[in-house]
């Protein structure tokens, strides 16, 4: 079967990669594609940069940034934040990237989804979701929507997504484990590989998100300081029997 | 070596031909049909729809066929490689170099997405050296020659996938070479190496 895999994110804000706890207060962590090639060399299997002010800011997304990551790295990345349109995928995607994340857009006009899997392919089509209590959130947390974030998923799938991004903004950055119901509940009800993100501190809570159904878990915090932390917990996942890429 | 790859607005060639310039080759993106045909290999790559895939590479078909006819290499890499056979699940008509239909992946998981292991049923040039390697993929359909000999490696994900075919001058792979670390530039490395031999 198809590995499990572990993603690191790339939060980036202003061209720096940042990382905040329940999404607020930044910090700054370093270069994205310094730290992408750095990623890659210790084994991840994939990258996610989501330009968190992007959509909050309601700017574009960063194509020289795309450029260079596509350029040097030799593993798959993921692109998101304030993607609004086909055209806004279409020019991260010639960049480079092999997927888009999208998130508020997809959620205020749901045909989108579609029309990015009509054009690219459901599998550069990924629907990033952030839940609170289970309920939909957008603009990197700061707005509340009133509709069951599995239920968003749904939907999302059924419309072209080939992949969700699932955000608990509630255990987001607490390195106390990812949200394991939310994550179970979502690889329950689509037939798309869901990744798992918001809350990894330790090797164990990447295998309970496998165990809940999760395909790949996100990583953030725990592996911005120290990118070799990426081999480490793959070696960890291996010994406790998960099928991993070494 | 030169290598030219088909460019039929499908995006994204540039992460391809960056994999060939790190293999040693000279990569150039191409309409050309002239190009197409006088460069000692040809790539189709691409994601997305084969039938929207195959209306945009209307205008190299004669060439790419001409190509394939005289015996001269010819390789698809993901959607590329779906497009070398007669037609698609999704919709259809692929170029038809070669006998099979491309189906839709049966698997509690669709797209096939991540890294997997290669099984190689038999030696092949391109796939010298990785039987047991892992590769990116990322896609929904797959293709089922008729000729199971054509076969060169699967993966296992909800059963058996194909993975990659070589057939004399003609090859492809499922997964994205320029996506699978170091075993994808080992791939992109045989492929020059059978590209010269072919």
């Amino acid at each position: 079967m198809v590995k499990k895999r572990l993603i690191p994110c790339l939060d980036v804000a202003g061209g720096r990669v940042v990382k905040g706890v329940r999404f607020e207060t930044l910090r700054d962590i370093g270069d994205p594609v310094e730290l992408a090639q750095r990623y890659s060399d210790v084994g991840a299997d994939e990258l996610v940069f989501l330009d968190i002010a992007a959509t909050v800011a309601g700017r574009g997304p960063t194509l020289e940034l795309v450029e260079r990551a596509a350029q040097r790295l030799t593993i798959p990345f993921t692109v998101g934040g304030g993607i609004s349109g086909v055209e806004d995928a279409r020019s991260l995607l010639r960049a480079g990237a092999d997927k888009v994340a999208v998130n508020r857009a997809a959620f205020d006009e749901p045909a989108l989804l579609t029309e990015l899997a009509d054009e690219f392919g459901a599998q550069a089509v990924v629907c990033a979701i952030d839940s609170r209590g289970g309920r939909v959130v957008t603009h990197g947390g700061r707005t509340e929507r009133e509709t069951d974030a599995v239920d968003w998923a749904r939907e999302a799938v059924a419309l072209g997504a080939g992949e969700l991004l699932v955000t608990s903004i509630d255990a987001d950055g607490t390195r106390a484990g990812y949200d394991l119901e939310l994550t179970a509940a979502m690889a329950e009800a689509v037939g798309v590989p869901v990744v798992a993100s918001g809350g990894a501190g330790e090797a164990r809570h990447l295998a309970e998100a496998f165990a809940a159904g999760a395909e790949a878990a996100l990583v953030a915090s725990i592996v911005h300081e120290r990118p070799e932390r990426v081999q480490e917990l793959k070696a960890e996942l291996k010994e406790a029997g998960w099928n991993v890429r070494i | 070596m030169r290598v030219v790859l088909a460019d039929y607005g499908a995006g994204n060639l540039r992460s391809v031909c960056s994999a060939f310039a790190r293999a040693g080759a000279e990569p150039a993106v191409t309409t050309d049909p002239g190009e197409v045909a006088a460069a000692p290999l040809a790539v189709i790559a691409g994601v997305g729809h084969v039938a929207q895939a195959a209306a945009g590479l209307e205008p190299l078909v004669d060439v790419l066929r001409e190509r394939v006819a005289a015996g001269r290499p010819v390789l698809g890499i993901c959607v590329g490689l779906q497009l070398l056979f007669q037609e698609s699940e999704e919709g259809g008509e692929g170029l038809g170099f070669l006998g099979g239909v491309v189906r839709k992946v049966n698997a509690p998981t669709v797209p096939h997405m991540g890294w997997n292991e290669l099984e190689c049923p038999r030696p092949s040039h391109i796939l010298d050296g990785l039987d047991g390697d892992d590769v990116y993929f990322a896609h929904s359909y797959a293709v089922e020659p008729d000729d199971e000999e054509l076969i060169a490696a699967r993966v296992d994900h909800g059963g058996p996938i194909v993975a990659a075919i070589e057939s004399g001058a003609l090859a492809g792979v499922q997964f994205h070479p320029e996506r699978s670390g170091a075993a994808g530039a080992r791939l992109l490395e045989n492929v020059l190496v059978w590209s010269r031999s072919a």
